[in-house]
């Protein structure tokens, strides 16, 4: 009789392919998303070395962090670095026997999106990427998170990852929402309980009621910014919604390997009374539609409140506070329903999912984007470009005023043409605040799809309960 | 990799919290594809303005800190984006070791894959060694990772701990790799046909 164990005891447990006696692991790693951002040294490692990809059918290419959103892409990527970029991840896809879905592929999306959309992420998995946001596959079951590019390299030589193990964490989350209040609301709260630092060397296991209820879509962005907790990988544990969206998927298991996978993945839960090193309960009831008002991700407050009085911090984040105000261009006691903004922006592999552009649509049904404001709709991939397009929403959210772009990572990070200029205040969808993310000097909101659409009404940060 | 033993050298004060990796080295220079020469962008828009000029009051612009080898550095340094370029940049700037009261996960282990020494302290030593930090080029601190310990400048004696895997790897510069290959070769093959049978569809 084995002890309780987590969901993710159960994974790591299954993934052990060797372990020192120091307890130092090599975890075996299933799938590898590779994009073409923090691969280029790790493959140039493997030629210098003389090494091959060990796994090439367990690894898989897109290129999504600098690729243009405009169309004209397909003419060539006109900034010659992010063109060396995605050139030399076509040249290292080819060379080294590994599946690419390149820009002018219907596939091609942010790999976060795509994975799943695919079939490659699937319950029970490690998966890794070098992109922190790795963390979105979790929402399958699957032990997910980023790594940097020496990890990229010893992934594509070995299959395994060096690892010790983390801590749990439960984040549990009952009760049902309330109208207007979505999966990001839940996320962006939890990260403003317990801090970007709060889940660092930890796995959080979201669970509850209020997860369950979740769709996949959002049980992806809850998973999606666990990272921005601190936490490398977020779990919710499988159940029939995560076995429907898998099924039939492009790299799903098939024929009688499927139902031989079902019945694993009918095990992966928390046994009863297994032990968590740290608990949180939130009661999803009591959460607000939120927004950021400050450069980090649990500055959070409910956007009926104001914007905070640095003073009322303690320690090192008072001083951090009076500089994200002044970053920001904010004043303590500022109404943030009162925050008047430049851009908005939906997308991203938090948000850029077809659920977040119905969700958009529904908001902006019968209303317009103010005169004046820049609003781009980014979707995360180029499948969920096609099926906004064949639902009749792309035609209706363009009809509102909003640009109706290419599949990429976009002005998430902008790291390609879409980019905010100095000053600029945006309401958008993603997932870092950070000081010059998303351009420089610009000024970021975080908030959910149906809070970007209504400060795209009205121009200015908005309760989109005010629209319901 | 190269090895780290001993480091003994000028400590600049960065007291801000949260330090993430996009203001350690922001994403438009995240377009190489090389390891090498992103010292001159490390913490970029926070040394230089939008022409290039240096920003006077910002630590490692100021003439005591400009051979920095360590950072002393507030709460939850590295949080953020995966990006290896971060401790590139610090390394190629010359900084081989932070110091703070906690790192971000990935940025803390990706440090240990390039021979930078990130070293967790508790809140009050971090406090002191940031004060003798902000005493300027004179606060020149001594890192012995063999010893486990940092000396401030006024001869205080500090200890930390590592998990000695680590401290293996970084005190003989090995490749990781080069490492699994060595140890975990047949373990891993023989999980693989362990796994072809237990989970045939993956």
């Amino acid at each position: 009789m084995t002890a309780p164990r987590t969901l993710y005891d159960k994974i790591w447990d299954d993934h052990v392919a060797h372990e020192a006696e120091d307890g130092t692991c090599r975890l075996y790693i299933d799938r590898h998303l590779v994009h073409e951002v923090t691969s280029p040294q790790a493959f140039e490692g493997l030629r210098i070395a003389g090494r091959k990809v060990r796994a090439p059918e367990k690894t898989v290419a897109v290129p999504d962090h600098n690729v243009p959103t405009d169309p004209t892409r397909l003419e060539g990527i006109k900034d010659e670095q992010s063109r060396i970029q995605v050139e030399a991840l076509r040249r290292n896809a080819k060379d080294f026997g590994i599946e690419l879905y390149d820009i002018d592929d219907d596939r091609q999306g942010i790999v976060h999106i795509v994975g799943p959309e695919q079939g490659w992420t699937q319950p029970g998995m490690t998966v890794v990427c070098g992109d922190s946001h790795t963390a979105t596959h979790g929402a399958f079951g699957a032990l997910a998170h980023g790594i940097g590019t020496s990890e990229v390299e010893h992934v594509l030589a070995t299959q395994t990852l060096i690892q010790k193990k983390s801590k749990n964490m439960l984040v549990e989350v009952d009760g049902d929402l309330a109208p207007g209040v979505t999966a990001k609301d839940i996320t962006l709260s939890i990260i403003g309980k317990t801090g970007t630092a709060g889940g660092t060397g930890h796995v959080i296991e979201y669970a509850g009621s209020a997860i369950r209820n979740l769709t996949m879509e959002g049980r992806m962005t809850v998973c999606n910014m666990a990272i921005e907790g601190g936490a490398r990988a977020g779990l919710v544990a499988p159940d029939e919604k995560t076995i429907e969206y898998v099924k039939g998927r492009p790299n799903a298991p098939k024929g009688g390997q499927w139902e031989l996978a079902v019945t694993y993945w009918n095990t992966l839960q928390s046994d009863e009374s297994a032990h968590y090193d740290q608990t949180v309960r939130m009661d999803a009831a009591e959460i607000p539609p939120v927004v950021t008002w400050g450069t980090s991700p649990e500055d959070v407050l409910p956007i009926t409140g104001s914007v905070p009085d640095p003073e009322s911090f303690e320690g090192g984040k008072i001083e951090a506070a009076r500089r994200s105000l002044d970053y920001m261009g904010l004043t303590p006691g500022q109404k943030l329903n009162e925050i008047e903004i430049d851009t908005v922006f939906i997308g991203s592999c938090t948000n850029g999912r077809i659920e977040d552009l119905r969700e958009v649509a529904k908001i902006m049904e019968g209303r317009r984007v103010r005169d004046g404001l820049r609003a781009m709709i980014v979707p995360g991939s180029g499948l969920v470009r096609l099926q906004a397009e064949e639902e009749g929403i792309a035609q209706k959210l363009q009809e509102a005023g909003f640009e109706w772009r290419m599949a990429g990572c976009s002005m998430c990070l902008g790291m390609n043409p879409d980019q905010l200029s100095p000053g600029e205040r945006c309401a958008s969808t993603s997932n870092r605040n950070f000081e010059g993310r998303q351009g420089y000097k610009g000024r970021t909101h975080l908030m959910s799809p149906a809070m970007a659409a209504a400060a795209a009404v009205n121009g200015r940060l908005t309760d989109v309960r005010d629209l319901m | 990799m190269e090895k780290f033993t001993k480091l003994t050298g000028v400590a600049a004060p960065m007291p801000l919290v949260n330090i993430d990796t996009d203001m350690i080295i922001p994403k438009q220079f995240l377009k190489t594809i090389k390891r090498t020469g992103l010292g001159t962008n490390l913490f970029d828009e926070m040394r230089f303005d939008r022409d290039g000029n240096e920003i006077e009051d910002f630590v490692l612009n100021k003439p005591a800190y400009r051979e920095a080898r360590i950072l002393v550095a507030g709460d939850n340094f590295g949080c953020g984006s995966s990006r290896e370029h971060a401790p590139w940049a610090l390394l190629d700037f010359g900084i081989r070791c932070v110091i703070s009261t906690s790192f971000a996960d990935i940025f803390y282990n990706n440090c240990f894959k390039n021979g930078v020494l990130p070293i967790k302290l508790p809140k009050e030593q971090v406090d002191a060694l940031m004060e003798d930090a902000e005493r300027g080029s004179n606060a020149r601190m001594t890192v012995d990772l063999e010893e486990q310990t940092v000396t401030g400048s006024n001869g205080e004696v500090y200890g930390f701990e590592i998990d000695p895997f680590r401290k293996h790897c970084l005190l003989n510069g090995l490749d990781d790799i080069g490492l699994t290959t060595e140890t975990a070769a047949t373990s891993i093959d023989a999980y693989e046909a362990r796994t072809a049978e237990q989970r045939p569809w993956l």
